[in-house]
């Protein structure tokens, strides 16, 4: 059974559950701007229904609350270690399916590769809700169609905004008492998209063979690409990682060892103790990269790495575009396999 | 929940000096460990890297470092009695029990003879498990030869090249690449072999070509692979190749399941 909700009783529903949870949405950031001066969409805490933008893609994903751009894992002192501490309030993150099911991915690699569970992710995993905003027909670079990735059940809320109202319908009890004594009932059930107005074509792993990597098609990004790490940092499911030690300028006895996100197109991802570099050419990383996420991701967690949110495409300052990468490849793939 | 991140104190035991850059440190650590396994070892304030054990008995586990970073500068710093900071052990590590009534070929290249230097001990220890035991070893300069005295010993009990790529008049052994020795190894084709294959990426490669052109099958070779783990249990992604973390799949692996790998 959903709910429909008049807007201020929403935000009556949100400040109630603000005692509790740090609501994050997609917002605008203040004091990050790009191209004359236009806010950046990004994820942030929220009080109210006004300061929610659901009419643009965020730049950045919301994978930024579960798994930090940069967390201390520990401190030290001489050779005393302290763990660090988890004292944030649990959350409830409002976003969209792509994102939901490229979580799933970063969970999938923070709990589910090998047998060690990471305690950082698992921490903040554990104490979020997700609530899911409906797509209306979603935003020209989406393509989670054709990644499988249009459809999620993971999510304790679904929500749509109306140019009036909001609907809602929760799995969760406790948020439903809330939707129910705020709203008046309303048969609403998510709807998810069947189609982008961008399609991809994903290869086929069976037809991916050890040639592909060689291909020339990878030529073309070694200059095209700068290196930047933007696609990396944009994207909802790289969840890679480099651990730093920082020693405090106060006091040369005391430090902390952080994580920071990596990106296997940044230089120094793949270099080892000696300088040997597994990947030096930016054709090589974009290789490497595009097959992670549609290709070898797979074949280990069975669904594809990539869930089409398209961010790569929007934030590529060469305007490589991911999508056209993956469509080139299927094509290059498909006629090897008529031969 | 513990946190693997977390590392715990080793003391160091004692030190030797294998080369002007090398040193094996003998740290206090009862952890059960494998050959070919690794650990991520760390000093608070100069970062964490992964170094392979290169033997170890009941109490203690050698490491061997090379001194070519930040975090390797300070550890030279270290003397005996102080402290290192470890995780692990990681990674799967060479099957003894798989090689077993084999006939061994063991080659490895520079640093390579590190993370296999415990399995060529076990079977010197225990020559009567093996059908044949023979041991190519290959180092850029006789200044580089890691673990001499040891080689000295092995070439007591099993049969030993020790071969220098390029070697100064004074050297009197062998020079070469370990790709030209493998023919006089004398194989006879035949199912009982297992060959390990350690050192740098292009070693590795022409090692094997060498060895298939000598009648030695694909799946006949194990080689370990050496990269650049961050974690060390399968999060931080530094260690992919194609499907594969080394950390949690390797570093010791099959050559038919490694070929296909592409970095």
């Amino acid at each position: 059974m959903g709910y429909r909700l008049k807007p201020k009783y929403f935000d009556d529903v949100l400040s109630a559950l603000s005692k509790h949870y740090d609501i994050m949405a997609p917002a605008l950031m203040p004091f990050e701007t790009r191209h004359s001066a236009q806010e950046v969409v990004g994820y942030r805490k929220i009080e109210s229904l006004k300061e929610i933008v659901v009419d643009k893609k965020t730049f950045f994903s919301p994978k930024e609350i579960l798994f930090p751009p940069r967390e201390t894992m520990f401190y030290f002192t001489d050779s005393k270690i302290r763990e660090s501490e988890y004292e944030e309030k649990n959350k409830i993150i409002l976003l969209r399916t792509c994102d939901l099911n490229g979580i799933e991915r970063l969970k999938n690699m923070f709990l589910n590769n090998g047998d060690v569970k990471d305690n950082y992710f698992k921490r903040r995993f554990e104490s979020t809700k997700f609530w899911l905003i409906e797509c209306d027909d979603g935003f020209d670079s989406c393509f989670c169609a054709s990644m499988n990735s249009n459809k999620a059940d993971s999510y304790s809320t679904a929500i749509k905004f109306t140019e009036e109202d909001i609907l809602v319908d929760s799995n969760d009890n406790m948020f439903s008492e809330l939707f129910k004594s705020y709203g008046v009932e309303e048969d609403y059930k998510v709807s998810f998209i069947e189609k982008n107005k961008l399609e991809v074509k994903v290869p086929l792993s069976e037809n991916i063979n050890p040639a592909v990597f060689e291909h020339d098609i990878w030529q073309e990004y070694i200059k095209r690409c700068i290196a930047c790490g933007r696609c990396n940092t944009s994207c909802i499911s790289c969840s890679c990682f480099t651990t730093h030690d920082i020693i405090y300028d106060d006091n040369k006895r005391r430090g902390e060892r952080r994580r920071v996100w990596a990106g296997c197109h940044l230089d120094n991802f793949s270099i080892m103790a000696g300088g040997h570099d597994y990947r030096t050419k930016n054709g090589e990383r974009m290789r490497f990269k595009t097959m992670h996420k549609i290709y070898d991701y797979h074949k280990r967690f069975g669904k594809h790495m990539c869930v089409g949110c398209g961010r790569c495409d929007d934030v590529c300052p060469e305007y490589i575009s991911f999508s056209k990468c993956i469509n080139k490849l299927y094509d290059i793939i498909e006629k090897e396999n008529d031969k | 929940m513990s946190n693997p991140y977390l590392p715990v104190e080793a003391k160091i035991l004692s030190f030797k000096d294998e080369t002007d850059i090398d040193r094996t440190y003998r740290i206090k650590c009862d952890i059960p460990v494998n050959g070919g396994q690794f650990f991520q070892v760390s000093l608070p304030g100069a970062g964490e890297a992964p170094i392979s054990i290169s033997d170890f008995n009941e109490d203690s586990v050698d490491l061997t470092i090379r001194n070519v970073g930040k975090l390797t500068t300070e550890i030279f710093k270290l003397k005996v009695g102080d402290k290192l900071f470890i995780r692990g052990p990681y990674g799967n590590g060479f099957n003894l029990a798989g090689l077993e009534n084999k006939k061994l070929i063991v080659i490895a290249g520079g640093t390579g003879l590190a993370p296999v230097k415990n399995v060529i001990n076990h079977f010197c220890k225990n020559r009567d498990k093996l059908k044949s035991f023979d041991l190519i070893l290959g180092f850029k300069s006789p200044e580089d030869i890691l673990f001499s005295k040891e080689i000295e010993r092995w070439k007591s009990l099993i049969d030993v090249i020790l071969t220098v790529d390029k070697g100064e008049k004074s050297w009197k052994g062998d020079t070469g690449l370990v790709t030209e020795y493998i023919k006089t190894l004398g194989i006879e084709a035949g199912p009982d072999y297992s060959v390990i294959v350690v050192g740098p990426p292009v070693m590795i490669k022409f090692t094997t070509m060498e060895l298939l052109k000598n009648g030695i099958s694909e799946n006949q070779i194990i080689i370990s692979l050496e990269r650049n783990m961050s974690c060390g249990i399968g999060k931080c992604g530094h260690c992919k190749i194609d499907s594969r973390y080394v950390c949690l799949d390797g570093p010791v692996f099959d050559y038919i399941q490694a070929k296909n790998l592409i970095d």
